[in-house]
């Protein structure tokens, strides 16, 4: 019997291995951002690519941090990130390539209607210090933080150090709450407690039409609360076996005109504004300004999205 | 009420058979089903051999399965993650974040229940039937099909609890299923996610639909039982 069990099991795993092989549609396996996932963009971008292409777009929503993380050992094709500073590292160590920045908007400080600390029309460092004094009153949670080293958190670390403070010191303190989770776990759990949070603005506007949050956007369109987004392949120098070729066709469709109109209507029926801007052409025509000073200041590697050197030939990508 | 609300939508989505509903509930289905029938097919010939004979080290064996019958989901899911990814010793198959991957997960979480159950079903059966069947001229393999047809009421009882914790399961199709939209995405990986994006309504529609899988999967496999038993 334990024969017959060994004979089906073997025979069943061929057939499927040699199915994956031959037969099944070709497949690129990406890691994702929740942002761009939980607002439904990717959706809409993945309907669009697999109309037009025999390719199947695999999603993985996961943090920057993971998301990078798993690209760099090889398990995704690409990944589709907003850190800029775990990007840098990304490309510098050699495990990326040919990155291009795609899409942006604006990181907001989210907070109940009353605003108990009394952060409206501050700037943001301002606004930080506010919370940190009145959370220090406070017995209960007064900041939900991420607290996964997504792209989100990443930002809101350096927040907290360009307000002046000691971020690990600062996230012991018990008004702050370090587990929020993905972006739409960490929003709930901020109207739960009637408290403050650093949230992407295409997420926030989301949830807040859907009327699943009362929070109100507090703070926004600050040049420090700046997010670009940017997609990276992974090296085919380095794991061979990933999917490169259609990992550029992927590439060259997220730039085309096409798609960065679709980035830029994105939810603008349903929420009256759009949730991301397209940002190759501003980045091509130098405007608006001056908002393309800020994403150059911001995500640009010595003064480009993709220095040369890791471009690995794909110079089209950068006309 | 936004409660009721949400509800009386996810009501509608399942009615209207939503399509992406329809197509995670099938692949739900398909992969617990798949992993039940691997386990199936690979423990019941363990239970017989455990159940029908004596051995030292058997006491070891049973206790094994046993225990593993408990073991935490995101544990099981975490091990075969480092298992699976391509620094892990079977990287090179890539099965990391594809269905194969949480069918072998499923597997391997299912395989200690199936073993366990059935052993003790095996093990209750009167051992004279064996001898029976023999005197009257069965060879050794039609010997234990008769001894599993007495315990066959153990067995399915074991077979429907292993689909329900595969089926129910999030840690492993997390882990290693990576929900991945149209290949991974399964009943709970899907609720988990979906819940996060608030998307509620299609949350409550997916929840209802792995309840009542359960349910009905559980109380349909008992009303057989009981038919069965009454024709005797």
């Amino acid at each position: 019997m334990l024969l017959t069990a060994t004979i089906t099991t073997t025979i069943i795993i061929a057939g499927t291995f040699i199915y994956l092989r031959y037969f099944a549609k070709k497949r690129l396996i990406i890691s994702t951002t929740t942002s761009l996932d939980e607002t439904g963009l990717l959706g809409e971008i993945k309907k669009a690519f697999e109309e037009k292409c025999p390719i199947t777009l695999n999603f993985i929503p996961v943090g920057t941090g993971i998301a990078i993380e798993q690209a760099k050992r090889g398990e995704m094709d690409l990944t589709l990130v907003h850190s800029p500073t775990l990007e840098k590292t990304f490309l510098e160590q050699g495990y990326g390539v040919c990155r291009k920045i795609i899409a942006y908007n604006f990181f907001t400080i989210i907070g109940p209607k009353e605003d108990p600390a009394g952060i409206g029309q501050l700037n943001v460092t301002e606004a930080l210090k506010r919370i940190v004094e009145y959370g220090r009153t406070q017995t209960r949670k007064v900041w939900i933080s991420r607290g996964d080293n997504s792209g989100t958190h990443q930002k809101e670390q350096n927040l907290w150090k360009i307000a002046g403070y000691n971020y690990t010191l600062l996230s012991k303190e018990t008004w702050y709450e370090g587990g929020g989770g993905k972006m739409g776990d960490t929003l709930f759990k901020a109207e739960e407690f009637s408290a403050y949070a650093l949230s992407d603005t295409g997420t926030y506007l989301k949830y807040f039409k859907d009327n699943r949050i009362s929070l109100q956007a507090l703070i926004t369109e600050e040049k420090v609360l700046l997010n670009v987004y940017s997609v990276i392949a992974v090296n085919p120098m380095r794991y061979p076996d990933i999917n490169f070729n259609d990992t550029i066709t992927f590439m060259r469709f997220l730039i085309s005109n096409e798609t960065q109109q679709l980035i830029e209507n994105y939810g603008k029926s349903d929420y009256g504004r759009s949730l991301f801007y397209a940002a190759v052409e501003p980045l091509k025509q130098n405007s608006p300004q001056p908002i393309v000073q800020w994403i150059k200041d911001y995500a640009y590697f010595n003064e480009s999205e993709c220095p040369q050197e890791h471009r690995c030939g794909q110079e089209d990508l950068y006309d | 009420m936004e409660m009721l609300d949400d509800i009386l939508k996810a009501f509608q989505l399942i009615i209207q058979s939503d399509q992406r509903i329809l197509e995670i509930t099938l692949r739900s289905l398909f992969v617990s089903g798949v992993a039940t029938f691997f386990a199936i097919l690979w423990g019941i010939p363990i239970a017989l051999f455990l159940g029908t004979r004596n051995f030292r080290g058997k006491f070891v064996i049973k206790s094994f399965f046993n225990t593993m019958i408990g073991i935490p989901t995101v544990a099981l899911g975490l091990i075969l993650f480092l298992i699976f990814s391509k620094a892990g010793p079977l990287g090179l198959f890539r099965l990391l974040y594809s269905p194969g991957a949480i069918i072998i997960g499923e597997t391997i979480l299912i395989l200690p229940i199936i073993v366990s159950f059935a052993t003790t079903a095996i093990e209750s059966v009167d051992p004279e039937i064996m001898n029976l069947a023999k005197t009257l001229g069965a060879s050794e393999d039609q010997a234990l099909f008769a001894v599993l047809k007495e315990a066959l009421d153990g067995i399915v009882v074991a077979g429907i609890a292993s689909f329900n914790r595969a089926i129910a399961e999030l840690g492993i199709a997390l882990i290693v299923g990576g929900n991945i939209a149209g290949w991974t995405e399964v009943l709970t990986t899907a609720i988990s996610n979906e819940t996060a994006k608030g998307n509620i309504e299609l949350s409550i529609a997916l929840g209802i639909i792995l309840l009542l899988l359960v349910f009905g999967i559980t109380l349909a496999s008992l009303a057989i039982n009981t038919l069965r038993r009454r024709r005797k």
